[in-house]
């Protein structure tokens, strides 16, 4: 199923003819006087799943920050599906969100809510389906992260793995067009990792979406994603498919991809404490 | 810079207040007559208030008995001590009904309001409800803000009722006084508007105070765990602070 989906999602007719879903130019955000992205541009195209890669601190969470409108950028345009985020006041923007599944790090399942009312809270808030539809949506997209039958669980009662899930599954229950993914299977086992891989690649295929998933997960990336971005240093630091990048000639790049401990990254930590003692 | 940070000492407090009352004016704008918002405002009443209820009505019932030990202690002196249900009836629904019911529903449900979204803030379910694109201030900080105004002075009603009952237990109950002249002097005396109703709105203004701090400051606490500690002590401190000076402002204009 993962190959068949995988090479399906790797097809050069997808996205490749229409115009770019997410297209990011020159922006820049700061905190003070800590410049965190300094002029990235991405082009993500339409059904892909692109990966973002990084050192820690690099700037990834912001920038999916950026990409969902919580944080504003300080130069530069992010626009999604044609829109341009950043200029949307807040009415808007809050709109604009049901076309955007999040999955933070932890899932950030609501603690006090069955998994059921979780999945269902973005239902009841931005539509008026009678009940009984609502509960067969949701029994659906339960089921198709394989967590049928846990609906009257309490999320402290799930493990890690199946917190994920349930928290992809309300993610994308309206139907969003694009899903960002940050780190999501840090943390867990091997056997939970590649189930919720199988279903980011399979839930994007099957309703047709976009992904961007932030990863330090080197085989997850070759595995899963399309197309792939580096983020170092408040810049992209290299792009490309993965196959690609794994041979890069570019030292930095190399050394990111191969898990080496020489190379250039190193001294971007070094020559970053200078900003760390100016934000602290 | 550092001319900078003195500055910032004396208007820090001052811009707190001002995003303290944005928050409330925030709050009350998302204030529908939706079926869903009344639920999940009773739903928080019967969380932070009827939970709160316990501990009020014991502590309701010893103020009472102390209040009453006391008064007869310096009544005796004059040969006055069947004039307590007069002076316990007074001090308490003027000042000790509302002023101990505010700062124990500050400790006892604030304090719980405070920890409970600071953790959905630590946890980013605050995040992820901003994502789903629902307004976590209507969501989360409304309902627990509206359920504080309304428990507040219901649980001061209780908390006077179960002080009469302890006054009633000590003077005539251990000390042996005449309940009629008790229960007429309290008629007589205690005024219905006067005394009870004017604590009960002082007590819907404690509510409104508490309850206020207690969500803005989980709301803006730092997503740690010492961030949502700090932010609960804080919640205590400041609201038990803010009721005792409201408390005097209010009874020397009102009175
Ligand atoms: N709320 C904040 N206030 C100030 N600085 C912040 C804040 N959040 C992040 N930063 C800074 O922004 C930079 C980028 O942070 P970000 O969380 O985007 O990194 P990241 O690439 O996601 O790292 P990781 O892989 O560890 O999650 C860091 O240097 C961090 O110190
Ligand atoms: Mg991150």
């Amino acid at each position: 199923m993962l190959e068949t989906a995988q090479q399906a999602g790797r097809n050069p007719g997808v996205g490749t003819s229409a115009a770019p879903i997410i297209r990011i130019r020159n922006l820049v955000f700061r905190r003070g006087r800590n410049t965190i992205l300094d002029g990235i541009n991405m082009d993500i195209p339409r059904g892909a799943i692109v990966a973002l890669m990084g050192p820690s601190g690099a700037g990834k969470t912001t920038l999916l920050q950026l990409i969902a409108g919580q944080l504003r950028p300080d130069e530069g345009s992010i626009e999604i599906n044609g829109t341009n985020v950043s200029t949307l006041s807040d009415r808007e923007l809050y709109r604009f969100r049901r076309n955007i599944g999040v999955l933070l790090q932890n899932g950030a399942l609501f603690t006090d809510l069955t998994v059921f009312e979780n999945i269902a809270t973005p239902v009841r808030e931005h539509t008026d389906l009678p009940e009984a539809l609502i509960r067969r949506l949701i029994m659906t997209k339960l089921n198709s992260v394989g967590l049928g039958g846990t609906e009257d669980l309490m999320p402290h009662e799930l493990s890690g793995g199946m917190a994920r899930r349930v928290a992809l599954a309300r993610a994308v229950v309206l139907d969003p067009l694009i899903m960002l993914y940050d780190e999501p299977t840090t943390g867990l086992d091997p056997i939970a990792v590649s189930t919720v891989r199988t279903l980011m690649r399979e839930t994007n295929d099957a309703l047709g979406l976009t992904s961007l998933i932030v990863t330090h997960d080197v085989v997850q990336v070759s595995q899963l994603a399309d197309y792939c971005y580096i983020i170092a240093s408040a810049r992209i630091a290299g792009e490309g498919p993965p196959g690609e990048l794994a041979h890069s000639k570019d030292p930095g790049i190399d050394q990111f991809v191969n898990g080496k401990v020489e190379g250039p990254i190193a001294f971007h930590y070094t020559s970053a404490d200078r900003q760390w003692s100016l934000l602290g | 810079m550092e001319t900078n940070f003195r500055f910032t000492r004396f208007t820090a407090p001052i811009q707190t207040a001002g995003h303290c009352l944005l928050f409330l004016l925030r709050m009350l704008a998302g204030l529908r007559p939706a079926l869903a918002q009344v639920q999940s405002i009773l739903q928080q009443v019967y969380l932070i208030g009827a939970r709160s209820l316990v501990i009020i009505m014991i502590c309701g019932f010893f103020v009472g008995m102390v209040l009453s030990l006391q008064a007869i202690n310096a009544l005796e002196q004059f040969g006055a001590s069947d004039q307590v249900s007069l002076l316990v009836g007074k001090s308490l629904f003027r000042e000790l009904g509302p002023v101990l019911t505010a700062l124990l529903f500050a400790g006892r449900a604030g304090t719980a309001i405070t920890a409970e979204i600071g953790l959905m803030r630590a946890t980013s379910q605050i995040d992820a409800m901003e994502l789903m694109a629902i307004d976590p201030v209507q969501r989360v900080a409304l309902p627990r803000f509206m359920a504080g105004l309304i428990s507040v002075p219901l649980l001061t009603a209780m908390f006077n009722a179960l002080a009469i009952l302890g006054a009633v237990a000590f003077s005539i109950g251990v000390q042996g006084l005449d309940p009629g002249i008790f229960w007429s002097k309290l008629q007589t005396g205690v005024y219905f508007g006067k005394d009870f109703m004017g604590g009960i709105w002082k007590s819907l203004v404690f509510g409104g105070i508490v309850s206020l701090i207690a969500v803005f400051f989980g709301y803006t606490a730092k997503p740690t765990g010492a961030g949502v500690g700090t932010a609960t002590t804080n919640t205590v401190v400041l609201s038990s602070v803010l009721v005792l000076i409201f408390d005097f402002i209010m009874t020397s204009f009102l009175t």
